[in-house]
């Protein structure tokens, strides 16, 4: 496959070198520990070296003894020996694995072993003496020794012949592995261990078990009429209705979108996406404006036909209802990439051996869509399960897991066992939801984007089929835009659902603009915090779509060990809880080595890590659709890995990048669970605010504020699709429905 | 930064007509009441004591949460606000410091005895009596008499009509089961929840939800902190209060230095000035209307009456340990929260 360069011994040894040299420069010239002002204050220049806080790491060995910081360093210089070395690939390849893995786990072992008040365990104290010194987080210095010694590994294992030898792809797999061990296993570990520990941190592993077992879990009351199930059984049951109905509904709308010859189709594209942008409470606080026991149906009813208002829509339903709002739009974005790329080609060859248009949809285009929709429903099932919004406005006395671990960390109890605990049950649902999915995907292939010309009109949907979808999508759709408008007025009256005197107070309060002596004065209340999330989000969306295509990539495209356990951790940040990760990040990245709580990277890197599961997802389904006769053609042609990634993968994979844009965008402009923990007074949050306007009833606010971030995902998205543009797959329009072909 | 740029001008500004109180250093607090009275805080004690204020702004169950967490290497200094109940179990778990403030014996007995009973690691800076909140326009339609005591809301009138929070999540809850345990004593106890069961509607998780329902008209009555039905009245909501007539518990609002805070001295300053009448009046300005723990503090006049309500003498010792809470909440949780609707 590769090929042969002109000497790579020559290569391997220069790339190892420079990575060596940028290793030592970092270690040399720049402050090992994280300064207190941030990374752009440069006040440590002045007395570099001076003290411990200001000085680069041989500073810190040779003048503050700083002696534990020696065997890592020695690891990096190890390296400076590849000229002495035979110029045998894998022999360099095997040195360098060596140097640069011993290297990183003498980074962590030091980094773990010695915190802000020395040693951080008695033992350590006992077998290696006594030290004074004392370690903050890692600073620019550290950080960039850390990229090198990864980058000399990944040169190493592709010396060494691993990932075919390719030291991009080695490269690519160890910059993805390493963040998302860092950044998603190592927190998510640490707060589950806590489940074998007692409330006073006692290991005692037996106490899972008695927590597990537990009857508020499992019970099956409900099934005999003698009371409320367990969570568990509530939680799954609710995921697996979400996860049936978002696909359906998904489904029945990609397929309106690019089947049929609806009219109103930008109309039904915005009305599926207003729910994703939404943010949290909002849907659950309209939906119980319009069915609440005092909402607008109930009353209608009770005047109209005497009949008594009733609170159904607390409970099971209501969650439902709002979930399937919620969620519908995922579904949706996972479908329509994979309804658009089936080709059309199977299909009219499927017609042209007179099948008819419901035999086709049935035998042909139906299966071509399979990992779509199991993706889709995948989905669907995990952002029910780790939905805590909708279940707290609207779950009255129905409990799952999100809103037990949730009130187990900040509730009456602060039991961060019983939180963990739960945590691995979600978790567990999670991992069952995936290995379904996969069973159902199997290993079939489902490709159908191939580099063969023309591939023929989309066959126009089955009339029966077209009519259920749209009986189906548009009346909710209707509901949306009704849902919607109640909304939007409740930002332009006095008290929303009780005094409707329309007002622009809420919005003058939020966002009022001053003209003062020196230029305007930003004085509405929300504008701090909009500004944070306008900059934080938009900071992150593209690392996350970055990072989730080129781990689908990874995933979709190369075969390497442990590709199995990646793809997995991948989804760990998605199938837990917000409120989970949230505590898992404070204690995990409160205290060296990574002590980035309090500032705007802990914000952008939650973000990031909780949102790129959905990029992965994305991606990987929209590749299973690409023939890799494609990128066989590219590397043919020369094309090398980065090469091929560039020019033909990701123009193809357009539409699962606009959808990691939008969702990395919005998720982090919507996200709450997660972020309550993190955010500070200088870095505060529009949702952090809106919620806090709730909590206080201060509702016309918290609409207003809303209205206008939906305001800003809207234009957001619009400069995305700008930007990305659309995939062209060389096919022609669609058919008018009108003109149905081969009827049968 | 705009906030951060807006509060050190002010703090510069402040500075300068206090002549020689230059900022001396920096404070962060965390804050567990509602966001102007936090803005409110911020502000004032910059002016008092010319030291630069951050303020972080979460409910009490998320604060001891994040103290919690972040206990191996602590970011807050001081934590103002929030139910006395997760400021008595973080001073239990040690997360909390010691401190004698020398504004203490001007404080009104409740807060003194919580304070000792704490072993001086919090102490209250106001309090909020429990009760009932009722939506009037609900009532009225259905013709109903508002509930004036805990035997009223037997009444099989309100089947269905009322709602509290769930003990397991929620610290209003165990509040009131904690007084009804008081009032009546144990076993009494759990037979009135017992009878009450019929006419819940929901337990809810949060324990501000059931007033919030109540303003809305979801539901007619629910048992809450009365203060709660104060601001939801005020926000334009169909909602009165009324307490208990055999008498009824209440929760401190309390303060607390965080064990390891970087600005000690500062967190001191700032506990015997959040004692004073000054800093107490601010509660008011926000519209929140507890019950200052000063005695000096002059009383908000929307403020339910402490004088008005039978308060019982409620064991914040005895009820606020871990382990008390825990065995109340099993038995609610087999005895109650496993029954039928």
């Amino acid at each position: 496959m590769m090929p042969a360069a002109p000497s790579p011994v020559v290569t391997l040894r220069r790339a190892a070198l420079l990575w060596t040299a940028m290793g030592l420069a970092g270690a040399a010239l720049l402050p090992w520990y994280a300064q207190p002002d941030g990374v752009l204050a440069f006040d440590w220049i002045g007395d570099f070296g001076g003290t411990a806080e200001a000085s680069g790491a041989f500073t810190l060995v040779l003048r503050h003894g700083f002696w534990w910081l020696w065997p890592l360093l020695g690891a990096l210089l190890g390296c400076l020996s590849l000229p002495l070395l035979p110029a045998h690939r894998r022999t360099i390849g095997t040195v360098l694995t060596a140097l640069a893995g011993a290297g990183l786990a003498l980074f962590w072992l030091q980094g773990l072993a010695i915190g802000v008040n020395g040693w951080t365990a008695d033992w350590l104290g006992a077998a290696f003496g006594a030290i004074d010194g004392r370690q903050f987080g890692i600073g620019a210095g550290a950080t960039v020794v850390l990229v090198a010694l990864l980058a000399l590994l990944s040169l190493g294992l592709a010396a060494r012949g691993a990932f075919k030898g390719d030291a991009f792809i080695a490269g690519a797999v160890v910059a993805v592995a390493a963040s998302i061990v860092i950044f998603t296993v190592w927190p998510v570990l640490r707060i589950l261990v806590q489940a074998f520990n007692t409330t006073e941190g006692a290991f005692a592993p037996a106490l899972l078990l008695e927590r597990l077992s537990a009857p508020k879990i499992w019970a099956l009351r409900c099934l005999w009429g003698g009371g409320g199930c367990g969570v568990a059984w509530n939680t799954l049951f609710l995921a697996l209705c979400c996860g049936a109905g978002t696909t359906a509904l998904g489904l029945a709308f990609a397929l309106i979108a690019t089947r049929t010859a609806f009219t109103f189709k930008k109309t039904l594209r915005v009305l599926t996406i207003l729910p994703i942008i939404t943010p949290p409470f909002v849907i659950g606080l309209g939906l119980i404006l319009v069915f609440g026991r005092a909402g607008l149906v109930n009353q209608f009813l009770d005047s109209a036909f005497g009949i008594a208002p009733t609170r159904w829509i607390y409970g099971f339903q209501g969650v439902l209802l709002a979930q399937l709002f919620a969620f519908t739009p995922v579904a949706f974005l996972v479908m329509i990439g994979v309804v658009e790329g089936v080709s059309p080609t199977l299909e009219e060859a499927s017609q042209t051996l007179r099948a008819g248009r419901w035999d086709t949809f049935r035998t042909v285009s139906l299966p071509l869509m399979k990992p779509g929709l199991a993706n889709a429903f995948l989905v669907g099932f995990i952002e029910s399960i780790a939905d805590f919004g909708n279940p707290i406005v609207l779950g009255g006395d129905y409990g799952v897991l999100s809103t037990e671990i949730y009130f187990a960390v900040v509730g009456a109890q602060l039991d961060y066992g019983r939180a963990a605990t739960l945590a691995l049950l979600l978790l567990a649902f999670a991992l069952g939801g995936f290995f379904l999915q996969r069973r159902v995907v199997g290993t079939r292939s489902y490709a159908t984007i191939a580099g063969k010309g023309d591939a023929g009109l989309p066959v126009a949907l089955p009339d029966g089929l077209r009519r259920l979808a749209q009986a189906i999508a548009l009346p909710w759709a209707a509901f949306t835009a009704l849902l919607y408008v109640f909304v939007f007025v409740g930002g332009f009256v006095k008290i929303w659902g009780r005094d409707h005197t329309p007002t622009l107070q809420h919005y003058a309060k939020a966002f009022a603009i001053e003209r003062g002596p020196d230029g305007l004065l930003w004085t509405g209340a929300a504008w701090h915090s909009f500004w944070t999330t306008v900059k934080l989000a938009a900071i992150s969306a593209p690392l996350t779509a970055l990072l989730g295509l080129l781990a689908a990539w990874l995933l979709a495209r190369q075969r390497f060990t442990g590709r199995g356990a990646l793809e997995f951790a991948t989804l760990l940040s998605f199938a837990v809880p917000g409120t989970v990760i949230g505590v898992a990040y404070v204690f995990t990245f409160n205290v060296p080595p990574l002590e980035i709580t309090g500032t705007a990277l802990i914000l952008v890197l939650c973000f990031v890590f909780r949102n790129m599961p959905v990029g992965v997802r994305a991606g990987m389904a929209a590749m299973s659709q690409i023939d890799r006769s494609l990128d066989e053609a590219s590397a043919m042609l020369r094309g090398r890995a980065p090469q091929t990634l560039a020019y033909v993968v990701l123009p193809l994979l357009r539409p699962a990048m606009v959808g990691a844009l939008v969702y990395g965008f919005v998720r982090s402009v919507t996200t709450v669970s997660a972020v309550v923990f993190l955010v500070t007074a200088e870095y505060e949050l529009a949702t952090t605010y809106i919620v806090l306007r709730v909590i206080n009833g201060d509702y016309g606010l918290a609409i207003a504020y809303s209205c206008a971030l939906i305001a800003l995902m809207l234009a957001a998205i619009l400069l995305i699709q700008l930007l990305v543009g659309e995939r062209r797959l060389g096919r022609r329009a669609a058919v008018p429905a009108t003109a149905p072909v081969g009827r049968a | 930064m705009r906030r951060v740029f807006r509060i050190s001008c002010l703090a510069v500004a402040a500075s300068l007509a206090a002549g020689p109180a230059f900022a001396q250093g920096n404070l962060n607090v965390y804050c567990s009441v509602q966001a102007e009275w936090c803005a409110l805080i911020a502000t004032e004690f910059q002016k008092h004591a010319g030291v630069k204020v951050a303020i972080t702004q979460k409910g009490s169950g998320e604060t001891i949460a994040q103290i919690k967490a972040e206990a191996a290497n602590p970011k807050g200094d001081v934590w103002f606000g929030g139910t006395g109940d997760p400021h008595l179990q973080a001073a239990e778990d040690n997360l909390t410091d010691s401190y004698k403030s020398p504004a203490l014996p001007s404080l009104h007995a409740w807060a003194q005895k919580q304070a000792a009973d704490s072993g001086y690691r919090t102490v209250g800076i106001y309090a909020g009596a429990l009760g009932f909140g009722y939506n009037t326009e609900l009532i009225a339609k259905k013709k109903m008499t508002a509930p004036a005591c805990w035997a009223d809301l037997l009444q099989p009138a309100f089947k269905g009509e009322i709602q509290m929070a769930n003990p397991n999540s929620s610290g209003t809850a165990y509040v009131a089961i904690a007084t009804l345990v008081q009032v009546m004593g144990e076993e009494k106890a759990f037979v009135f929840l017992k009878g009450m069961h019929a006419n819940i509607n929901a337990y809810t998780r949060s324990g501000t939800a059931p007033m919030k329902a109540v303003a809305r008209g979801e539901t007619a009555i629910s048992i809450s902190f009365v203060h709660d039905g104060v601001t939801e009245a005020l926000a334009g909501f169909p909602v009165k209060t009324a307490t208990p007539c055999e008498g009824t518990g209440y929760e401190i609002g309390s303060i607390s230095i965080i064990k390891g805070a970087r600005n000690l001295a500062n967190a001191r300053k700032f506990v015997d000035w959040a004692l004073s009448p000054a800093a107490q009046q601010l509660g008011a300005q926000a519209k929140q209307f507890q019950v200052p723990s000063n005695k000096d503090t002059p009383v908000p006049a929307e403020a339910p009456k402490f004088a008005d309500i039978k308060l019982i003498d409620y064991d914040f010792a005895k009820y606020g340990k871990t382990a008390e809470r825990k065995r109340l909440i099993a038995r609610w949780d087999s005895e109650i929260g496993a029954l039928a609707k």
